[in-house]
């Protein structure tokens, strides 16, 4: 017994050396960020080195081969007659949903900022689409833009003949930017509220006592105040407006003719209806080089427009 | 002692025992799971299945089939997308447009040894034509299962109370032609709220159903070898002509967009496959006609629906999943499929059968629509790559489906986009 306990104390003595305190803090550290870091590693950073693989071959599925070849791909990307059209539809769609999402949550952020009974309610309101299943929401508009649909037939009570909202090219690209904008612009809105409401009101006591009217105190005094959570949402914004799918597919299937096909539901078509895999992860490659190329142009203008980053 | 008993006990029991697991563990390894992928979810249907399957497992105790069911929209993306995640279904039901795709990939596992060494199949009555387009190099890679005809189902109520000719009285006075049945959809078209012609499934997208029509112009999107576009030929032009008047100007039928449902009875007539005639409403029911299609300027015509099921190479079971398939569809268990899925075996092709199998049928109907369909009618439209294609000509057909529509220049387009893909 005594010998054991002769051998034990110098490895305690040399374990209590070795985890020192800045150590240990270290390995807490590393046990609480494991689960993301295990989760991003899996689910991110590994697919992603795969679709890169994957972009180098040709993969047919139903013939069970995946074949080396090299840039071939990408050579591809120049020769596809219908990239142009797709990656135009993209911007549009981006561009609009961007303008539009921001400045109606931004809108009906101030709207929505006043002290009055019951602005709640309207509050939830606006919010609520946002927790609503996104399918369900896009068939329900999918039912409401139709020829014969419900705003078709508000429209007509007035004496109006509406358009065939989801058969029209400029339609359908501006219907498909609706119904994203009103499900999602309820997030931009609260954090909009959060950021208005953080702004000291003893700012626009000053400037109502300079005599400032109201549009300037908006432009001079809430805008700069606002600009981190303006850089906030529309990082956000643009990011989700690349991966928009669900609401092509349900509401437009990328038609008319290509003018709603973005780059996600063409890569979709690409990979899993016409079965080119290799061809389908180079498009998704190309996805994530824009979508970080705009966050990093993004990040980079925060000097200029974000009002208090150094 | 005590001991040496236990030991001796320990060793006996253990000579008993090792071989039992190891059978055991042997048996378990002969156990063979069969996963078959279908589209339909119909209880009836699943019943029939599981029937079939609980028959195999009689002579096949080691086998157990299960069947799943995956989306009909989104069917082959998500039974190709299993096959890329290494996780392929041992058999899988392959529409017909995507039969060339699966045939000729390699991704099947040839039927056709198996099927003549089963026996009392007798393979040799399922006709050629059925089994065309599921064969390569004379081997057939998925047995088509169901070869079901178009056909069209009319509502007399609707038609009558518009002063409009019935279908059943043109054909009597041999007036049953593409103009005759349009100016009938167009009276019905014209009241508020009722449509006139509608292709079941078309929405201006599943533009191969069109083929119900076009084909008595005796049109087709590409020529026989399936290498070049043939839309711009004057047939084609003419029928979607036809059908774009029909949508835009006569009001015969729904326009793009519009939504309209036949067997809710709002509809003077619908072209689907005869199985749709489960779809008839029970509570408030109209007086109801099912008559082959119209006649066309090209003459009398017909086109079928198939569905194949085919053994994947992939899987680790292919020679027991291909047994099963013929056992499934031999001869006593095709007639009890015939009830769902029309077959194509000459011997169930009687007015008998088909009687029995489809009840709400008249034996005229069954005789003029069901027999005489399957017998002389074209498979819908497919091509290899055909979901590449199917976009493309979807996409360029958009530019018909519009009110100021140029027929031939957009024509011209969709050939100039599918002719690569065609010559693939």
């Amino acid at each position: 017994m005594a010998v054991v306990q002769q051998t034990a104390r110098p490895e305690a003595r040399s374990s209590s050396s070795f985890w020192t305190i800045a150590r240990r803090d270290s390995l807490a550290g590393f046990l609480f960020i494991a689960p993301q870091l295990i989760g991003i590693t899996l689910f991110v950073l590994i697919p992603l080195c795969l679709v890169f693989w994957y972009s180098l071959h040709e993969w047919n599925v139903l013939a069970n081969t995946f074949t080396y070849t090299g840039v071939a791909n990408y050579e591809m990307l120049l020769e596809d007659t219908s990239l142009p059209s797709v990656l135009g539809a993209t911007a549009i769609f981006s561009a609009g949903l961007v303008i539009f999402n921001l400045s109606l949550a931004l809108l009906l952020a101030v709207l929505l900022n006043q002290k009055l009974a019951g602005i709640t309610i309207f509050r939830t309101m606006f919010f609520s689409p946002v927790v609503v299943s996104l399918v369900a929401w896009t068939i329900v508009w999918g039912f409401l833009l139709q020829k014969n649909g419900g705003i078709n037939g508000v429209l007509l009570v007035f004496g109006i003949e509406g358009p065939n909202w989801l058969r029209e090219p400029v339609t359908a690209m501006i219907s498909v930017i609706v119904v994203q904008v009103f499900k999602n612009v309820g997030l931009n809105m609260i954090l909009f509220l959060a950021a208005l409401q953080g702004v000291p009101n003893e700012l626009y006591e000053a400037a109502r006592i300079d005599g400032a009217p109201r549009f300037k105190q908006f432009r001079r005094i809430t805008l700069p105040l606002i600009s981190p959570t303006i850089l906030l949402t529309s990082i956000i914004t643009i990011v989700g407006s690349l991966q928009v799918f669900a609401q092509i597919a349900v509401l437009t299937q990328g038609g008319p003719g290509l003018t709603t096909t973005v780059l996600v539901y063409y890569l979709y078509q690409q990979a899993f209806q016409f079965h080119f895999f290799g061809y389908g992860s180079t498009l998704s490659i190309v996805l994530f080089a824009i979508v970080a190329v705009l966050t990093f142009a993004q990040w980079q203008m925060r000097k200029r427009i974000v009002f208090y980053e150094s | 002692m005590n001991y040496h008993r236990t030991l001796k006990s320990a060793v006996a029991a253990l000579a008993v025992a090792v071989p039992l697991c190891w059978s055991g563990i042997a048996n378990a390894q002969d156990a063979v799971n069969l996963r078959m992928t279908i589209w339909s979810a119909n209880e009836a249907h699943l019943k029939l299945f599981n029937e079939i399957a609980a028959g195999f497992k009689k002579d096949h105790p080691n086998v157990t089939v299960t069947y799943e069911s995956l989306p009909f929209e989104t069917y082959t993306t998500a039974l190709t997308t299993q096959i890329a995640g290494g996780n392929a279904p041992d058999m899988a039901w392959i529409f017909e447009t995507a039969a060339y795709d699966f045939v000729n990939s390699g991704a099947l596992y040839p039927l056709t040894d198996t099927l003549k060494a089963t026996k009392g199949y007798n393979a040799e009555e399922l006709s050629a034509t059925a089994a065309e387009r599921w064969t390569k190099d004379g081997k057939l890679f998925a047995y088509p299962f169901s070869t079901s005809p178009f056909a069209m189902f009319v509502n007399n109520d609707l038609i009558k109370a518009s002063g409009a000719k019935t279908p059943a009285e043109m054909i009597a006075a041999n007036q049953w032609t593409w103009d005759n049945a349009i100016a009938t959809a167009s009276a019905v078209g014209k009241v508020p709220g009722k449509g006139g012609l509608i292709v079941r499934d078309f929405n201006y997208q599943t533009w191969q159903n069109l083929a119900s029509i076009w084909n008595g112009w005796g049109a087709s999107p590409w020529s026989a070898d399936g290498k070049t576009c043939t839309m711009t030929e004057k047939p084609m032009v003419d029928a979607l002509t036809f059908i774009h008047q029909a949508a835009f100007k006569n009001k015969a039928m729904p326009g793009p967009g519009e939504s309209v449902d036949f067997f809710a009875g709002n509809a003077a007539m619908t072209i689907t496959q005869i199985s749709r005639a489960s779809l008839l409403p029970k509570d408030k029911p109209f007086a109801w006609d099912l008559v082959p299609l119209p006649k066309g300027p090209a003459g009398n015509y017909a086109l079928i629906g198939q569905a194949g099921v085919g053994v994947m190479q992939a899987g680790k079971n292919a020679k027991t999943a291909a047994e099963f398939v013929a056992y499934m569809t031999n001869p006593e268990n095709s007639a009890k499929l015939s009830q769902f899925f029309p077959s194509a075996r000459k011997s169930l092709l009687n007015a008998e059968v088909l009687k029995k199998t489809n009840p709400l049928l008249s034996q005229e109907q069954i005789d003029k629509v069901v027999i005489s369909g399957i017998a002389t009618g074209k498979v819908i439209p497919g091509h290899t790559g055909f979901a590449q294609i199917q976009q493309a000509v979807r996409s360029g057909l958009d530019a018909v489906w519009r009110r100021d529509a140029n027929i031939p220049a957009a024509l011209q387009q969709i050939c100039g986009q599918i002719g690569p893909l065609l010559k693939r």
